[in-house]
């Protein structure tokens, strides 16, 4: 097993299928040995890694550490407020200051599209993308994939469902540009103030009726409903929303019987999932934070690791 | 103090010259137009193989003075004119503080005075501090020197601010300049609304917030009289908005800038998020871009202007979102005009003329620039088959956020004169 020949993770519409196999691979192992009772590799002793957060996140962050700590490397977290960046130090300048503080990674979730790719262009070090703004969440999309194939052995011809606000949704456009190298099949439903432009030119079909995109598919993936969109009139009210796009069991029977119910979370109950569905036998969202954990696992090392398998 | 300008090509369409003939300078003004003048005591320019235009001038300009000289100045903005081909230029109000009476006119004109290498006529604010509310003393203004109000970077979004400062611009025959932009509708967007926005996950700025205030401004216009000049058209719709104005008979003009008439939004993928590719009105579709190609070729659209609009390094050294709109245009316009629109057919050297001299003039009522005998030495010497490369440590602006930095261009100002003054030769300024 060799390492990923690039030095940053920005998004995977520019990652090949053969990167993306070798972290799915990679990620496989991981969980195996995330099941060991002692769950400790040293095989990122001596590396360091900071996760930079211009946003609010537990679940990603945590994941990036634990994951961190299970290969031995030194892990900080810092969390800036968004509201201080624009009068405060320079995103450029944070991370160089970090940088000669002899880190190997930075892994950064920040509300600007595009941010990490300015950082990549300006530091030696490894960029990790843990989200930008409504443009990438690579990790996410990279966990939702080894969900999906671990339940349904590959991803080409499967017909998968990606429910919710799509416009601003950075987990949707990291599964679409994935899935759609293996040949999947995907649907995307929302409302039409939350849909996106340009996505059908990628042989993506697009639809305001979420019973089209559940019909027959193999896997939903409900989107979470930033409920403060309602204040910039995107969508009238909550049961509104519910009552035409919610997830519900009624339309996940739409979905074929053994369909996989996946949702990127922190759910809204109620909202865009009923709990009927969230905590069903089809629901593998606990599966997907797991998974997240291996995934990046699996990324900090073919990054930071190099050669040798663990 | 006189100069020969030898044997070059003569092009001006206004005054029905195209013929090769020698251009004798004396006195700031054009004292002979002929074959084999002669040369003694001149200072002689080659125009061999070259083109003599009236002098180019470009109407929307940000020199950043007073209070943002750190981006620019008067100096260095006129030096990236001079370097760039222009004569003269019309700079914006959008200072600090904003050009909205006339002691802030007068501070320009000072400065201008002191240290420009080129014509400049500065524009005042519609509104007091441009905020959209009481008008500015436009006709104070005016008699001080002002040649325009401008919304230009802050638009009056109150229709009823806008048709009072139509009717009262018309009656001192001011031109009112129109940055066409509803900022409902614009938000924080940071690049145009679209496909290429969508994949980058970028904020966008919908084409309708520009065309929005477009028929909104015509259809006062016409309401009014006043003229209604505007600004940058980024989109089709604003192409053919105006197209219909002008058959309405409103007295409407506009302009485009080498960046949209060259780009469209997939350069902010091909360039990576480069913030230079940021700017306001952003560039949009090819469809956009071939509307404005044609309206610039049967002339819906009557000028070229830049919106010269330098930034400091600092403010474009950060995530997209965060940074400031705008590019320099000053030093690369010839030659993106030359290289897109002339050497492709879209226009006519005639009609590069027109768009980047004569109408340019006209719309701001200042001495349009001619080849004959008696009219002031304004002239611009193209070199239409010079290949060459923007190079960001060449450029004199004190700002260097340009996207087309790295570009091979066919066809560059050979040299500029202002007033009988040489102030440009090889894409070098002149400063003595």
């Amino acid at each position: 097993m060799t390492g990923l020949k690039r030095k940053d993770i920005l998004g995977l519409k520019d990652m090949s299928t053969e990167e993306m196999d070798l972290i799915l691979h990679t990620a496989e192992t991981m969980k195996d040995i995330m099941k060991r009772p002692i769950k400790k590799l040293p095989t990122l002793r001596g590396k360091s890694f900071v996760t930079l957060f211009y946003e609010n996140s537990t679940r990603t962050a945590k994941s990036f550490e634990i994951a961190g700590k299970y290969l031995s490397a030194d892990v900080t977290g810092i969390a800036i407020a968004s509201s201080s960046v624009a009068k405060g130090e320079t995103l450029k300048d944070t991370a160089r200051n970090l940088e000669v503080m002899g880190i190997d990674a930075v892994v950064m979730r920040h509300p600007a599209g595009g941010a990490p790719h300015f950082l990549a262009e300006r530091l030696k070090c490894s960029v990790i993308n843990a989200g930008d703004g409504m443009h990438e969440h690579p990790t996410q999309g990279l966990l939702d994939m080894m969900t999906i194939r671990e339940k349904k052995g590959s991803f080409k011809g499967l017909k998968v469902a990606i429910v919710g606000d799509i416009f601003h949704s950075r987990v949707a456009r990291s599964n679409v540009y994935g899935l759609a190298k293996y040949g999947a099949d995907i649907w995307l439903a929302g409302p039409s103030t939350m849909l996106p432009q340009g996505f059908e030119d990628m042989g993506v079909h697009v639809t305001t009726r979420v019973e089209e995109a559940m019909e027959g598919a193999d896997v939903v993936n409900v989107l979470r409903l930033q409920l403060e969109r309602q204040e910039k009139g995107l969508f009238p009210s909550v049961p509104e929303y519910h009552k035409f796009w919610g997830v519900n069991p009624a339309r996940l029977k739409l979905a074929k019987t053994d369909a996989l119910l996946m949702h990127p979370g922190p759910m809204n109950r109620g909202v865009e999932i009923s709990t009927a569905v969230a905590d069903g036998d089809q629901s593998v969202i606990l599966e997907q934070v797991t998974n997240g954990v291996a995934v990046r696992m699996a990324i900090l090392y073919l990054l930071l690791g190099g050669g040798d398998a663990a | 103090m006189t100069m020969l300008i030898r044997n070059g090509r003569l092009v001006d369409p206004a005054s029905g010259v195209d013929r090769t003939a020698d251009i004798l300078v004396e006195n700031g003004r054009i004292k002979a137009i002929g074959q084999g003048l002669p040369e003694v005591g001149a200072q002689v320019i080659d125009a061999s193989g070259k083109v003599v235009a009236p002098g180019f001038i470009d109407i929307h300009v940000h020199f950043r003075t007073p209070g943002q000289e750190y981006k620019e100045d008067i100096r260095s903005g006129t030096a990236a004119a001079v370097r760039g081909g222009f004569v003269g230029v019309a700079c914006m109000p959008n200072t600090n503080p904003v050009i909205d009476n006339v002691t802030v006119v007068n501070y320009v004109l000072q400065k201008v005075a002191a240290e420009a290498l080129c014509r400049v006529w500065p524009t005042g604010a519609i509104t007091k501090n441009s905020k959209g509310e009481q008008l500015a003393e436009a006709g104070d203004m005016k008699e001080a020197g002002i040649v325009a109000i401008t919304d230009d970077g802050r638009p009056v979004e109150n229709p009823e601010t806008m048709r009072q400062a139509m009717i009262y611009a018309h009656q001192f025959g001011l031109l009112v300049m129109d940055h066409a932009q509803d900022k409902q509708l614009t938000g924080d967007g940071a690049m145009h609304f679209g496909k290429v926005s969508s994949y980058l996950g970028l904020k966008g700025i919908p084409s309708v917030s520009e065309e929005l205030h477009v028929a909104r401004d015509i259809l006062l216009s016409l309401e009014t009289g006043a003229r209604v000049h505007i600004q940058h058209v980024s989109s089709k719709t604003t192409v053919d908005l105006i197209r219909w104005g002008k058959q309405m008979g409103a007295k409407v003009t506009c302009e485009a800038t080498p960046h949209h008439f060259t780009l469209t939004d997939e350069i902010v993928l091909e360039m990576n998020y480069s913030t230079n590719t940021k700017m306001n009105p952003p560039v949009r579709t090819e469809a956009d871009r071939q509307a404005i190609l044609a309206g610039l070729a049967d002339g819906t659209i009557d000028i070229i202007a830049t919106d010269h609009a330098p930034h400091h390094f600092d403010e474009k050294e950060v995530e997209y979102q965060y940074a400031a709109f705008g590019i320099t245009g000053l030093e690369t316009a010839v030659g993106l005009t030359v290289d897109r629109l002339v050497k492709q057919g879209v226009i006519t050297l005639e009609q590069m003329i027109r768009l980047m001299s004569t109408r340019p003039a006209e719309l701001i009522g200042v001495p349009v620039p001619a080849l004959k005998e008696g009219a002031a030495a304004d002239i611009t010497i193209l070199d239409l088959d010079r290949t060459w490369k923007v190079e960001a440590a060449e450029m004199v602006s004190k700002s260097k956020n340009s996207p087309f930095i790295g570009w091979e261009l066919t066809g560059r100002p050979y040299a500029t004169i202002v007033g009988g003054a040489l102030r440009m030769q090889d894409m070098k300024v002149v400063t003595e």
